[in-house]
């Protein structure tokens, strides 16, 4: 970030902020490591048991099935809503009342309190009173309840449709930014639509891409009230998020040791993956980075070929 | 890398067609995409009987018996109210401490100041529930358990960074020569800030009032662990629907409807700039 004055003084602005959000998170996650470190009997009656209980959650089968589960599910999330997100972007009017109508219709899944979102689609999937449930047992044997595969499914279909209007945004601010001249430039070389959407668009999303693809793992990492409200984590564990398996150990049987560790080994992991996030999306803004001029991303319009030079193919 | 080749497919005449159909098609899929919504509106003017007795798809029928008790019984009111407030509470409070950082970012270097935006970035990223237990001991604590106030301070947790990230983003885009004009101008730092840089900045700050209010209101973990009855919010209200003669859809239906219609009127009037909210002010 260039021209930024260094001065000191701007510590007192942002003090406020260091203060609450010292008091909503430093305090807890402190609370946090004092249950992990800890065997609490009672109020007088503790033990400093050390890392007992890191050990027991690393190798307790059923966090690491969760782990391997939710791991699985974010991954899967993200080769559906990623390329359906950028279809649909790229399908939104661009201008005049639609535009900001398709905006809006685009937008409502994500104002939906998340526990409605669950309970919409707990009526919508009910096999006799809901309209997908019927629609699918038309076809299939569809049982939400007892088969692991249509839960599983209900799942992945339930965040599509609840988050891929998150990346859909993203990209179509992204898309936006782009100016008319570089589309213009494209056909005058006769560019097809795939070519376009490479060497055009894709540069441009590069920066908005990264941020959907890392909120979206992340918040997938972390998902909660939807599974819980349409299986509950089932049928048996098979749609049991880490932060479920979380919530049942720590308020559910109340063993706040080993929900301690487990917040923390949870916490670190999301902590190492925003540290990669937040890398990435300043790299350019290092000193020593490459800076991407628009006269090179025009460039990379036509034809590019750093490496090895071939004859220039003659557009027709 | 390959080489881009060049076709002549896509011809002038076609070119019209071709984005009607574009047009056509995304309205087909978001039709597609009400659906579940759709059924939800259809459901609440439906009574519980009709629901299970029959399966249709447009309701012969209209009962507004879900909508009436909704509105007869204080206590779905009282959530309704509760939710709102803390939502409403949340978004101010965040927006206070968020304009002077954010400001503080976009403008100076500082030391630290590249570790302090990762650590605030990281309790955007922090699963929920990890603080249930550390946030139910706290709030009771300091006497703010089951307080609207409770949750608002609670909901900062993730909104504060938030705020701070998308306001950085939209100061950023204003020109720093602003600042330096108006100290050689004789203006203070408070009055600049206040009277004209605040101003030029309101677009980004209803953007991301939006977002704090969307994201306070969309909340239930949080919220649900840090009250009982008081402030009890109106997505943890909705948990209580099922009696002994089972699941009252009809009423549940009506509540998930009316938490929707907040969240619509808000779109609306920061629809031109939410891709850009999204997007961290940074596109």
């Amino acid at each position: 970030m260039d021209g930024k004055k260094k001065n000191n003084r701007a510590w007192f602005l942002v003090l406020p902020v260091v203060f609450v959000v010292a008091f909503t998170a430093i305090i807890p996650l402190m609370a946090v490591a004092n249950y992990s470190l800890q065997d609490i009997q009672g109020a007088d009656n503790r033990l400093f048991v050390g890392l007992d209980f890191f050990k027991r959650v690393a190798t307790d089968p059923n966090i690491q099935d969760a782990f391997v589960r939710n791991l699985t599910l974010s991954f899967q999330l993200l080769f559906i809503q990623i390329p359906l997100g950028i279809f649909l972007a790229r399908l939104m009017p661009r201008s005049g009342w639609k535009a900001s109508a398709a905006l809006v219709v685009v937008a409502i899944p994500l104002i939906i309190p998340w526990n409605v979102i669950g309970t919409t689609w707990q009526i919508f999937t009910r096999s006799d009173i809901g309209l997908g449930g019927v629609m699918v047992n038309q076809f299939i044997d569809y049982n939400l309840s007892e088969d692991t595969t249509d839960a599983w499914a209900t799942i992945l279909v339930m965040d599509t449709w609840h988050w891929t209007p998150l990346v859909t945004l993203l990209v179509y601010a992204g898309l936006r930014s782009i100016p008319q001249a570089y589309y213009q430039a494209a056909a005058i070389d006769g560019a097809s639509a795939m070519a376009v959407f490479r060497f055009v668009e894709l540069p441009k999303l590069k920066r908005v891409l990264m941020i959907a693809i890392l909120l979206r793992f992340m918040d997938s990492f972390m998902m909660y009230t939807e599974p819980f409200v349409v299986t509950g984590g089932g049928p048996g564990s098979s749609t049991q998020t880490l932060s479920i398996l979380l919530t049942t150990i720590a308020i559910g049987q109340f063993d706040l040791g080993v929900a301690g560790a487990f917040s923390l080994m949870y916490f670190l992991f999301i902590q190492i993956f925003s540290f990669i996030f937040f890398t990435v999306l300043t790299l350019d803004e290092r000193p020593g980075a490459t800076k991407v001029t628009p006269k090179d991303k025009k460039k990379l319009g036509k034809d590019k070929q750093p490496k090895q030079p071939k004859p220039k193919k003659v557009l027709k | 890398m390959t080489t881009m080749m060049a076709t002549t497919g896509a011809g002038k005449s076609k070119s019209r067609f071709y984005f009607d159909l574009r047009s056509w098609l995304f309205w087909l899929i978001m039709a597609i995409w009400a659906l579940p919504v759709v059924w939800l509106i259809s459901m609440s003017f439906r009574d519980n009987a009709d629901i299970l007795s029959k399966f249709e798809v447009i309701p012969t029928k209209i009962s507004m018996n879900g909508y009436a008790q909704f509105f007869a019984d204080p206590t779905w009111i009282g959530s309704y109210m509760n939710s709102i407030t803390y939502t409403l509470l949340n978004t101010v409070m965040s927006l206070i401490v968020a304009l002077p950082a954010a400001y503080a970012f976009s403008r100076f270097t500082f030391s630290g100041d590249k570790h302090l935006f990762f650590w605030l970035l990281t309790n955007r990223m922090a699963p929920a529930a990890v603080f249930l237990l550390p946030f139910f001991q706290l709030y009771q604590a300091v006497d703010l358990f089951d307080t609207p106030l409770g949750v608002a301070l609670a909901h900062m947790l993730f909104n504060v960074p938030l705020a701070v990230w998308i306001l950085e983003g939209f100061m950023s885009g204003v020109p720093k020569q602003l600042d330096e004009i108006a100290e050689i101008d004789g203006y203070k730092f408070g009055r600049f800030f206040l009277t004209i840089f605040i101003p030029m900045i309101r677009s980004g700050i209803g953007v991301t009032a939006f977002f704090l209010f969307m994201f306070s209101w969309v909340e239930l973990l949080i919220a649900r662990t840090i009250t009982s009855t008081d402030a009890k919010p109106i997505a943890a209200q909705m948990t209580r629907t099922v009696s002994a003669s089972g699941i009252d859809w009809s009423l549940l239906s009506a509540a998930g409807v009316m938490t929707i219609i907040p969240g619509v009127i808000v779109i609306w009037f920061v629809r031109n700039y939410i891709a850009k909210g999204f997007a961290l002010g940074r596109v």
